[in-house]
């Protein structure tokens, strides 16, 4: 739009493109000129890590389904012919399935990131919203995958979860019949599941670009939780938050090689290479990592509609968290009490996950149920109350003022100061 | 706004009519398409022919043994119930029981030795394991539900008894699943 910073075409071509479609001009106020808090720290490199993990896995599953057979008859054969005979199928594979694994890593960073700097607030709250639908998306093309390679895991990870569905009140049993397609998990469910598994991560990305889109309205929240005041607060995008974004993905990509080459079935079940059988259930059958500390809400629930809907709204009741949190301070550095609050909130997120994974019986219950009551207190109690009683410590009077103290003598930063005040240009 | 059609008077009220008929029809339309989509996921033609009644062999079916069987590939158990299960089952209060059924509604009549159910948890679905758990009927791996030897479930987190499938005897050793009194279910 008008004023700072903006991209100015300089060729003959680049004019006549520009003023037929202006996208190179959007690229460039949105990865370029844009003004990024110059006191973010590695926590914020997850978006871009989140965004190489989702290409990964869009790419590597294209081609892994160039090799796959969804059926039935045949899909765990495919898949151990990819693992034995397609060239570096082996790879591939080890890449997709890891990769789900360390795409939920990195969102859990960044979840606990933007509930731990207040990142959900005002003016951002569409921004995390969209990211919550994100999260969803993402849960549901894990399990719908996890179930494509139809080893007992799969088959009956499928069962548990379509049975979950039928929980509910009515419309339940139809909406597992359609899932089916049968009269119980069969070869029609994986057929519809390997449709929807394609399906749902290019949804991922075009809510991604919402995401990506409302983040260049707002501006990035910061450490401090103070939004950008003036040119000194900021600075741009390339190369700054390019350069540690890009060293950051690639740091996180050693770790994920890590578990590519030296551990690809460490986060898996060995009962995954066992075909499927509709008359056996493996002895534990637990989900995913990633899925346990919602798996060990719906246990601590003796009632089955009770386990679902509980389970459901531990996920649901994120979205909730703008209008709970009733602190006008963003950052959790300046609130002592609650920042002791959130580190007992990922305690308890970690603890349940460890729960999840333990047989459902005596002393493991009543864990699970003592940290589902705190996670939803956290939501209901904690946030709404600790805000209201609770006295924020002294800010900072700006970002600079953060990064050097209370006198600057200096605050170049190559940043206009009319760009860093309206962060909000291309719409 | 100079031309702008007029909203009141008989213009108007025909512009209403219009604007009501046409999302009405797009209403109709919409659902009319959305219809097909929804109802290709059902179970189709070929699924539902497959689900035809199962005849079973009662006769090497071992006294205490739960043979499996599978009809419209939903898992069905087949037991031989001891005499020593049957009345243990019959003597069970009504009060005690989560989802109160008394055993001879479960068996048919004459024939309180076979019981025959499903065979997929009522929780979640999982495969509960035979002769395990308090109750000696069966017991879940998965959540921890404990059914007796009349397949009634007697602990959580299972809000049922396991389903009795439709079925009747051809003789006494023989039954046809997916039929009830001759007459073939859908």
């Amino acid at each position: 739009m008008s004023g700072h910073a903006t991209y100015v075409p300089k060729s003959r071509i680049a004019k006549w493109f520009e003023s037929r479609l202006p996208i190179v001009g959007l690229v460039h106020s949105s990865f370029i000129a844009f003004p990024v808090p110059r006191n973010l720290n590695y926590f914020w490199t997850f978006g871009a890590i989140l965004m190489a993990m989702l290409m990964s896995q869009i790419v590597t599953g294209i081609w892994l389904a160039m090799h796959y057979d969804p059926s039935a008859g045949n899909a765990f054969n495919s898949v151990e012919h990819i693992m034995r005979d397609v060239n570096y199928g082996w790879l591939l594979r080890y890449m997709h399935a890891n990769g789900a694994s360390m795409f939920f890593v990195a969102v859990y960073v960044h979840i606990f990131r933007a509930l731990y700097y207040g990142s959900y607030k005002a003016p951002r709250e569409v921004l995390y919203i969209l990211g919550v639908i994100i999260y969803l998306l993402m849960m549901a093309t894990a399990f719908l995958g996890y179930t494509l390679p139809w080893g007992q895991m799969s088959f009956w990870g499928a069962t548990v979860i379509t049975n979950i569905l039928a929980a509910i009140p009515i419309v339940g049993d139809t909406i597992q019949s359609l899932l089916w397609g049968g009269y119980s998990v069969g070869n029609p469910t994986i057929n519809r599941f390997f449709s929807l598994h394609y399906l749902l991560p290019f949804m991922i990305l075009g809510v991604v670009v919402l995401h990506v889109w409302a983040l260049h309205v707002t501006g990035q929240n910061n450490p401090t939780g103070i939004p950008i005041k003036s040119g000194k607060d900021a600075v741009p995008f390339t190369p700054y938050a390019t350069i540690k974004d890009v060293f950051a993905v690639v740091v996180f990509f050693v770790f994920f090689a890590y578990w590519i080459f030296y551990q690809p079935n460490y986060l898996g079940h060995a009962d995954n290479y066992v075909p499927a059988n509709a008359s056996v259930t493996p002895a534990h059958i637990v989900p995913e990592w990633y899925f346990l500390p919602f798996y060990a809400i719906l246990r601590a629930v003796p009632d089955k509609l009770g386990g679902v809907i509980l389970m459901f709204s531990a996920v649901i009741i994120l979205a909730f968290a703008p209008w709970l949190d009733t602190s006008r301070v963003r950052s959790a550095n300046y609130r002592p009490i609650y920042r002791q609050f959130f580190w007992l909130f990922v305690a308890v997120c970690v603890i349940l996950g460890w729960l999840g994974a333990k047989p459902p019986e005596g002393g493991y219950v009543l864990a699970s149920r003592i940290c589902t009551a705190y996670y939803f207190a956290h939501f209901l109690i904690v946030m709404p109350l600790v805000g209201l009683f609770e006295t924020p410590k002294a800010m900072p009077g700006s970002i600079l003022e953060s990064v050097t103290g209370p006198h600057p003598q200096y605050g170049g930063s190559g940043m206009p100061a009319g760009a860093a005040a309206a962060p909000s240009s291309k719409g | 706004m100079a031309n702008t059609p007029p909203t009141s008077g008989p213009d108007g009220s025909r512009r209403d009519f219009l604007f009501l008929a046409t999302g009405a029809g797009l209403a109709v339309a919409a659902g009319a398409l959305a219809w097909p989509f929804v109802a290709s996921m059902a179970p189709d033609a070929e699924v539902i022919a497959a689900g035809a009644p199962l005849e079973v062999d009662l006769t090497p079916i071992q006294e205490g043994q739960i043979v499996n069987v599978f009809w419209r590939g939903k898992l069905i158990f087949v037991r031989n119930r001891s005499e020593k299960e049957i009345k243990e089952s019959e003597a069970v209060k009504l009060s005690e029981l989560i989802d109160p059924q008394p055993d001879s509604a479960r068996v048919k009549e004459g024939h309180a030795k076979w019981l025959v159910v499903y065979g997929n948890c009522t929780h979640l679905g999982c495969v509960p394991i035979g002769h395990q758990g308090q109750y000696e009927g069966w017991s879940c791996p998965c959540h921890g539900s404990l059914y007796d030897t009349s397949g009634r479930v007697r602990r959580g987190p299972a809000p049922t008894n396991l389903p009795v499938p439709p079925y009747a005897f051809l003789n006494d050793t023989k039954i046809r699943i997916g039929e009830d009194g001759g007459k073939a279910v859908a």
